[in-house]
C-alpha cells in the first residue's frame, strides 16, 4: 500500500523534501514507517528526539498501525501563537 | 472563526464574528511579532502551518473552550507567511455572557494552540534564520 509522507518546518529541511508517496508494508506501524525515512534520508538520522506524527491529520502514537491511513506527517514540536 | 490566513488580521470583523446579543463580554488576545528573542535583534518571522490539521485542532480547541468554560463562542484565525515587527500573528475572541468565563478561556485557548497546532515559526535575524522549536 501507499502512503503519502509529509514534513513540516525543520524537518522538511532535514528530508530535502515536503512530501513524498511511499510503498509500505500492510503491517507497518508509524514507527516502522518513521525508521524507513530515516533510511531513506540521512538528514533525519541525526535527529536525538523522534518528531510527533500525525495520521489523515490527528496526532497518532508511534505504534499505530498504518493500514487504512493515507497521509502521515512527522512534524517538529510546534511554535505556533 | 476559525481561519489561517496570509493576510493581517481584521481585528473587527473577528469581534463581529464572534459576538451575539447575549454576550456581555468579549475578551480579545493578540500574539505580536517583537523585535528581540533571546537576545537576539529579530528581523521578521516567518509561519508555517500544517493546513487542515492546523485547523482542525484549532477547531477542536474551540469546541473544548466552549464547554469547559461555558463561553459562548471561540474565534482563533492564525497567520501564516511573512510578518513583519508589531504585526499580529494570532487573534483569539471570546464571547461570554460574563467577563471572568470569557478571560479564562481567553487565556486557556492560547496556551493550549501554542502546545497542540500544527505551526511553526522561523526568526530571521541579523546573520541567519531558524526554526523556532
Amino acid at each position: 500500500m501507499t502512503v503519502r509522507v509529509l514534513y513540516f518546518a525543520s524537518l522538511k529541511e532535514r528530508a530535502g523534501a515536503s512530501a513524498e508517496s511511499v510503498e509500505v508494508e500492510e503491517t507497518a506501524d508509524v514507527a516502522a514507517l518513521w525508521k524507513a525515512m530515516q533510511e531513506k534520508h540521512p538528514g533525519l538520522r541525526e535527529m536525538t528526539t523522534r518528531p510527533l506524527a500525525a495520521c489523515d491529520m490527528a496526532y497518532a502514537s508511534w505504534d499505530r498501525p498504518l493500514r487504512g491511513v493515507t497521509e502521515v506527517a512527522f512534524l517538529p514540536p510546534v511554535s505556533g501563537g | 472563526m476559525i481561519r489561517l490566513q496570509t493576510a493581517p488580521i481584521d481585528l473587527a470583523e473577528l469581534v463581529a464574528a464572534t459576538r451575539g446579543n447575549g454576550d456581555g463580554a468579549v475578551s480579545l488576545f493578540l500574539g505580536t511579532v517583537r523585535d528581540v528573542n533571546a537576545g537576539r535583534r529579530v528581523l521578521h518571522l516567518e509561519y508555517e502551518a500544517y493546513g487542515g490539521m492546523a485547523e482542525r485542532e484549532m477547531e477542536r480547541i474551540a469546541g473544548e473552550a466552549i464547554s469547559r468554560f461555558g463561553v459562548a463562542r471561540v474565534s482563533i484565525v492564525h497567520r501564516t507567511g511573512r510578518l513583519t515587527i508589531g504585526e499580529a500573528s494570532v487573534a483569539i475572541a471570546v464571547a461570554s455572557a460574563h467577563r471572568a468565563a470569557a478571560m479564562e478561556a481567553c487565556t486557556w485557548v492560547i496556551d493550549t494552540l501554542k502546545t497542540a497546532v500544527p505551526i511553526w515559526k522561523r526568526e530571521h535575524f541579523e546573520g541567519g534564520a531558524v526554526w523556532v522549536e
